[in-house]
């Protein structure tokens, strides 16, 4: 039963907020990663869970990716529930290969014995002028796994709420946590606990057009949809927060209402996500469409480090708007 | 203990076992041998499909190192892996449906010759991407050390991965956490068609591990005794709190890489030189030299050892294949999807 007091946060805080809760819960749990004890983690996430916990559960690693996802991977196979750090997605493609060929894999390779309850987070996106090593939003990618589940939190509720209910998975969880949301401030509920991670959320219902998007540019897609409200078009907007599995009821019930959809994707156009839903779309709500889907992504370029370029490269307000009023028409 | 590096470690006490002991170490060799001659003659028969990795040549580094483990310690495998999997007691039964492809073998039949798995006896596979299966090693033995429990994670591989970047991540966090991995590196001399010279800037193996500051040694990887003594040596070590050991086991493979190859990369007559020390051979003529084995035992053994390969085929033939309709089963654990 909620209290229905309300504290000031960050997206940070509460996702140390959900570390600390999950560490306090479960002795089987332990954090680990580069910088994540002494330095206090690269985004500050787990600052001070060090002095807290002791350095055998905030462990930190040497910048050896494959090692310590691959340790994660063994030491949950054997019984514990790690949560393993990594930078940015882009230093997870050193440890693609524990993540592809054995997280996603070990279960069904192993007949149903393998079990791999691991949770893995990781910063994604652009948007701090950090060009092209430390910029890209690959979570699409991961999502063409099968095996493996993905999550986006977009708000504090989510920061808080979804680390818990991933540990207690029994198979490896995903976490994008995308670079511009860690300084989020807002209210969240002091007894704030648990999220549902199985299905996406109508953050702002609206009948004109669905505008379906997650993690870094849902605040960019809300205050698009606001904008749209001053030319009379009223925007529901879809935040996916698991983006493997889709929750395709909450998608095709809302194109079902609006008959438009325009998807918003940090990642490149090309095999993206917003491609993935723009299929489904098609294949599930063809025939409730009065305009073909369309999608706002990142321009088909490695991220530059000017800002004026870095912000021509990804979605911004005034193009979510342009789309959705060319399929309002 | 000393820290040995890079040189052949003093002669370990043995803890004398007995000639009965020999027997079995004998037969668990010839399982392997048999259990893979079998591979073959199903495989040309199109019953057994896919990679089939054969380790005919390299028995004695299962089977030695296994003496030094109990049920208790955990084993992280390769792709070639048969004999690993059926010393550590994955009954053959299920050993040979998984070459079946059926759901009654080790794996569901989900895996195959590549990744065989058993999770109660701690068998972790069967992984088959050269290297990767060191962290996971690395990650059961910081599972074991956080929990207290006094296991040791036998970790094989081979010379190839020593190559791979993985190989030395492991290394250097195994040692830095001090963590209870007997890393067993089953140098045959290729990778693939890959000699170690035309791969390795430095060829001697332990050596290599040694700089990580850890006890490395090698071992002569055809004889059996040898590897059990070192393996207990080295197990012994780690169970009391040694940190991390590293066994080079220098061995040879007798067949193909899988199956069939040209065998372009090496010449017969080195293939003739390592078969003189095929370890079979060696370990069955020391035994009759020592009065330990007669005509009449070799050949109950391997009477018994037909039998019960005839017997794991006609029951892996019998069995049922998984029904279309699961295909996506195991994918995502039943209470999670």
């Amino acid at each position: 039963m909620s209290t229905g007091e309300q504290v000031k946060t960050s997206y940070r805080e509460a996702m140390r907020a959900a570390i600390r809760e999950a560490m306090q819960r479960d002795d089987r749990v332990f954090l680990m990663g580069e910088d994540v004890g002494r330095y206090g983690g690269c985004f500050a996430v787990s600052l001070g869970l060090l002095e807290e916990f002791g350095p055998e559960r905030i462990r930190d690693t040497p910048l050896s990716e494959s090692a310590f996802v691959g340790a994660g991977i063994g030491a949950a196979m054997a019984g514990m529930r790690p949560i393993v750090e990594i930078m940015t997605v882009n230093f997870s493609l050193l440890a693609l290969d524990q993540i592809l060929n054995n997280a996603a894999t070990l279960l069904h390779m192993s007949g149903g014995q393998c079990n791999v309850p691991l949770v893995i987070r990781m910063t994604t996106g652009a948007g701090r002028q950090v060009a092209a090593q430390h910029s890209h939003s690959l979570e699409g990618w991961y999502t063409h796994v099968p095996g493996i589940k993905v999550l986006a939190p977009a708000t504090l509720e989510d920061a808080r709420g979804m680390l818990w209910p991933a540990l207690q998975d029994p198979d490896p969880v995903l976490i994008f946590e995308h670079g511009s949301l860690y300084n989020m401030q807002g209210v969240l509920a002091a007894d704030a606990g648990p999220a549902d991670i199985r299905s996406a959320k109508i953050r702002r219902a609206g009948g004109d057009v669905s505008l379906i998007t997650y993690g870094g540019t849902l605040l960019k897609t809300l205050s698009a949809a606001e904008q749209l409200r001053a030319d009379g078009i009223d925007a529901e907007v879809i935040d996916l927060r698991s983006l493997r599995p889709l929750d395709d009821a909450t998608i095709m019930a809302s194109v079902a209402r609006t008959h438009r959809a325009v998807i918003i994707d940090e990642g490149w156009r090309s095999g993206s996500l917003a491609a993935e839903v723009s299929a489904r779309i098609t294949e599930q709500a063809f025939y409730e469409l009065d305009a073909p889907v369309a999608r706002v992504c990142s321009a088909e370029v490695p991220m530059p480090y000017p800002r004026h370029l870095e912000e021509a490269a990804l979605p911004q307000p005034e193009r979510i708007v342009a789309a959705a009023r060319e399929v309002v028409g | 203990m000393s820290r040995v590096t890079g040189e052949a470690a003093p002669e370990a006490a043995a803890d004398a076992p007995g000639a009965g002991h020999r027997r079995e170490l004998l037969r668990q060799m010839l399982l392997i041998r048999r259990f893979e001659e079998k591979c073959v003659e199903l495989y040309s028969a199109a019953e057994i499909r896919g990679f089939v990795h054969l380790y005919i040549g390299e028995e004695a580094v299962a089977v030695g190192v296994n003496q030094a483990l109990t049920a208790d310690d955990s084993i992280v495998s390769t792709y070639r892996e048969h004999g690993h999997a059926l010393v550590r007691g994955i009954p053959l039964d299920a050993v040979m449906a998984e070459m079946y492809g059926k759901t009654t073998g080790c794996s569901r039949g989900r895996g195959g010759s590549m990744h065989l798995f058993d999770v109660r006896r701690r068998f972790y596979g069967g992984n088959a991407i050269v290297g990767g299966g060191l962290p996971l090693a690395i990650g059961v033995a910081l599972a074991d050390r956080m929990r207290g429990e006094e296991r040791v994670t036998a970790c094989f591989f081979g010379d190839g991965a020593v190559a791979e970047g993985e190989f030395h991540e492991c290394m250097n966090l195994a040692a830095l956490w001090d963590l209870p991995v007997l890393f067993c590196c089953e140098n045959n001399l290729y990778a693939m068609g890959t000699a170690v010279e035309r791969a390795q800037a430095q060829t001697d193996l332990a050596l290599r591990a040694g700089s990580y500051g850890m006890p490395a040694w090698p071992v002569d990887g055809m004889d059996v005794t040898a590897v059990e003594h070192a393996a207990r040596r080295a197990a012994e070590a780690v169970r009391a709190g040694g940190g991390p050991h590293f066994l080079e086991l220098r061995t040879y493979r007798f067949r193909a890489h899988s199956m069939y190859d040209p065998e372009l990369y090496r010449d017969k007559a080195e293939v003739e030189q390592w078969r003189h020390r095929d370890p079979i051979e060696m370990f069955t003529r020391s035994m009759r030299e020592a009065g330990e084995l007669d005509d009449t035992e070799l050949a109950a053994m391997e009477d018994a050892l037909a039998r019960q390969l005839e017997a794991s085929v006609a029951a892996a033939r019998a069995a049922p294949a998984e029904p279309v309709e699961d295909l996506t089963t195991f994918v995502y654990s039943p209470e999670s999807s």
